[in-house]
């Protein structure tokens, strides 16, 4: 039989791209195309869909002729930016605004208002989360409040509500003429509107938020086919859906209670596996759902968000211009042995978790005349490490889960300086696997696991590889710990300063 | 009228020196009237300080867009001296070779089944840069920072052979653009590695795989020819991905 292959496509923040991935589980093709931005109003951010639509047709397109035969390729998972959401008519297929993206602020005040309702308890007892505009539940909310007549065309039935792999999903499967209207569990759990434990939606959130269920996407299993694409030069089962993080947990094969993964981008995103038990959470870290496999309970996960990581190194670059390419802050960095007493606390727009304080602001605590650039981007870096200390120990205290070792992946990744201080920071080990496009992998694991191209999980289990390991030194683990409470105080700083 | 100053001084009026290359010293005018200029000429004001017809002009031009001694602003065609051309007298950060080739170096040690190392010369001693681990999950020790010795190993025969010295012992590696390494550091034990241009053709790093003898080479201690393809195409990738034009 020949090889079989599994397009992924990973509609992401900036860029659509499309991946064809082997058996093995490495990449064999890839294109990419990006997006505009566009920022309308201060902390506004949107997308245009009709764009992203087409880019991912014609990445997809285009990644299927890079392989020798595309019929070989015999399906598609797809993983996307959570959270960003879409409504557009079911008869046109036209949007009806831009796409409200996931770092989008206009809901905060909206936020506000509904939080200090009396019945707002329902929304963390029935969804799993905290109210937060972060969710994709008030973007919708405000679509329909902001656009003219959204919601009685809503009510009507004339519009349907997504998140990008239902609008994808949608237009892949015809679009107007007979698209299918799905989301997977995963996507569904971060609207707020759905029952965490039921997987339906919940008719009290759709209540609460005002939100009319003709315009919602029926919820699918993250591994199962979901329909056919028929608008690509070839049809493919669509055959998996994941949100980007999860993706990249079932791309790091973290299938088992406890196994854990952290990408390191823009922000970090730390994801504990806890099984089938779904952890209430009062440490600061979110219950979410990591997949469910067709047929299958649902496996849950923790989630521990931070903001700001690379952004941070950028921000030395360009902001401060003190280094001309990210990967320099090591060489900056190791000019020096420690940080000199300087920390750095990147709250550039508040702090996400464990600490949820949207008012903290960053500061550079310790500056003494000692103090040089070097002992800055050591403390850039540091910072970094200290936040996900800061998020897996408010899992630890969440999961009462113990975490053998730390799965990694991400641009900063390849920073050894970041990655042993991390490995000393939390006294574990920390690996980073040979396939570096965990999100994309973990979208083509998905496909091909629901079409029999891996028989199961531990098939995929076997493709993982270490690609390099950072192994704690105890000393540097026990004199971090000791300099702990210094960062805990820079953070206490931090979110005073920015208190009202 | 600032370019009629700089076309007295540059220009190339006077005619090409006998026994030189002519387009290079037309280049190098070319270069100095950009640098000169803060970014503010076109090319026909460029092609008129040194001299030149547009069309000669601007093929220069192109050539040295292409190989980043020039920038062109895109809203305005003016031209401007380039990244490449400032890089020039400094070495490439390591930590930046580190991430701009780490793709490939995973691909590659994920498709050969071997360990591979990126290493820079440093003295009389290779330094390893960047170790992705072999693909087989047993007990591996990251060897980022290793010093190695040059004389007895593949990265440091490539490394040694483009270097300053270049050594007539290492011709063969020069002309065959890879090098081996057959158990002499560690008996069992051998590489192959090839090197890593940078923009201007300059060897940076070399790139190889390592792993048991019997796995790399053949019974005549000929390397495995799949192996050796995938050592120079991996090379290869990482040079074009620092700009070394056409790989």
């Amino acid at each position: 039989m020949a090889d079989r292959y599994v397009l992924a496509v990973d509609q992401g923040t900036t860029s659509t791209r499309s991946l064809v991935f082997d058996r093995g589980g490495r990449m064999v093709a890839v294109r990419q195309r990006e997006h505009h931005q566009y920022f309308p109003r201060p902390g506004w951010v949107e997308h245009d869909p009709m764009e992203i639509w087409a880019n991912t047709q014609r990445t997809a397109a285009q990644v299927l002729g890079d392989v020798p035969d595309a019929g070989d390729v015999v399906a598609l998972g797809i993983a996307n930016q959570r959270e960003t959401t879409v409504v557009w008519d079911r008869v046109t297929g036209r949007p009806v605004t831009r796409a409200l993206v996931w770092q989008d602020t206009r809901t905060a005040d909206l936020v506000t208002e509904l939080a200090a309702r009396p019945d707002a308890g329902v929304v963390a007892e029935r969804s799993g989360m905290a109210i937060a505009g972060y969710f994709s539940g008030p973007r919708l909310r405000w679509i329909l409040d902001h656009v003219p007549r959204a919601r009685e065309r809503a009510e009507r039935g004339e519009l349907l509500f997504g998140t990008m792999e239902t609008w994808l999903i949608w237009n892949l499967t015809g679009g107007p003429d007979g698209g299918v209207h799905v989301t997977d569990v995963t996507n569904a759990s971060r609207t707020l509107l759905m029952d965490v434990r039921s997987c339906r939606w919940d008719p009290d959130l759709l209540a609460f938020f005002d939100i009319p269920a003709e315009m919602l996407p029926e919820i699918r299993p993250s591994v199962g086919v979901l329909g056919t694409a028929t608008a690509l030069n070839r049809a493919l089962p669509i055959a998996g859906a994941l949100g980007d993080q999860q993706a990249a947990l079932f791309g790091q094969a973290c299938f088992a209670p406890g196994e854990a993964k952290c990408t390191y981008g823009t922000g970090s995103f730390l994801l504990q596996n806890t099984g089938t038990e779904l952890v209430r959470t009062r440490s600061g870290s979110i219950s979410t759902v990591a997949y469910q496999l067709a047929g299958e309970p649902v496996r849950y996960a923790l989630e521990g968000s931070v903001a700001v990581a690379g952004a941070l190194v950028q921000w030395l670059r360009d902001g401060l211009g003190l280094i001309s390419s990210a990967a320099e802050v090591e060489t900056l960095a190791r000019t020096v042995g420690d940080n000199g007493g300087c920390y750095v606390v990147p709250a550039f727009s508040g702090l996400l978790a464990p600490h949820w304080r949207g008012e903290a602001r960053g500061l550079v605590a310790g500056l003494t005349s000692y103090v040089t650039k070097g002992h800055l981007a050591r403390a850039v870096l540091e910072a970094t490490g200290w936040q996900t200390r800061d998020v897996v120990q408010a899992m630890a205290a969440d999961s009462g889960l113990s975490l053998p070792a730390l799965r990694v992946d991400g641009g900063m990744t390849t920073n050894n300086l970041l990655m042993q201080f991390v490995a000393d920071a939390l006294d574990t080990p920390v690996v980073r696997p040979m396939v570096g496009e965990t999100v994309s992998l973990g979208a083509a694991y998905a496909a091909g696991l629901a079409v029999g191209v891996w028989s199961d999980v531990e098939a995929l289990r076997r493709n993982w590889h270490r690609s390099a390991q950072w192994t704690p030194t105890p000393e540097r683990a026990r004199a971090l710990t000791a300099e702990y409470p210094r960062w805990e105080r820079a953070v206490e700083l931090s979110i005073a300063w920015g208190a009202p | 009228m600032r370019w009629v100053t700089i076309r007295a001084r540059d220009g190339l009026a006077s005619g090409a020196v006998p026994g030189t290359v002519q387009s290079i010293e037309r280049a190098a005018a070319i270069l100095r009237v950009v640098a000169g200029s803060g970014g503010t000429l076109g090319v026909t004001d460029i092609a008129a300080a040194v001299g030149l017809a547009k069309t000669t002009a601007h093929s220069l031009l192109r050539t040295l867009l292409h190989v980043g001694f020039v920038a062109q602003d895109p809203a305005t065609g003016r031209y401007a001296l380039g990244p490449g051309l400032l890089r020039l007298g400094t070495s490439l950060d390591v930590n930046e070779l580190r991430a701009r080739s780490s793709n490939w170096a995973d691909a590659l040690a994920s498709r050969s089944g071997q360990a591979v190392r990126l290493a820079t010369l440093a003295g009389t001693e290779v330094v390893v840069v960047h170790h992705v681990f072999r693909p087989d999950d047993s007990a591996q020790v990251l060897e980022v920072g290793t010093a190695l010795p040059a004389h007895n190993t593949a990265l440091g025969k490539v490394l040694l052979a483009h270097g300053a010295a270049h050594p007539p012992e290492l011709a063969e590696v020069r002309a065959q653009g890879w090098a081996a390494e057959r158990g002499e550091h560690e008996p069992g034990t051998g590489a192959i590695a090839a090197p890593v241009r940078a923009a201007g053709g300059l060897v940076v790093a070399a790139l190889g795989v390592s792993g048991a003898l019997t796995s790399l080479f053949d019974a005549r201690g000929v390397p495995r020819s799949l192996l050796l393809a995938m050592v120079v195409d991996a090379a290869h990738a990482v040079s074009r991905e620092l700009g070394h034009g056409g790989g």
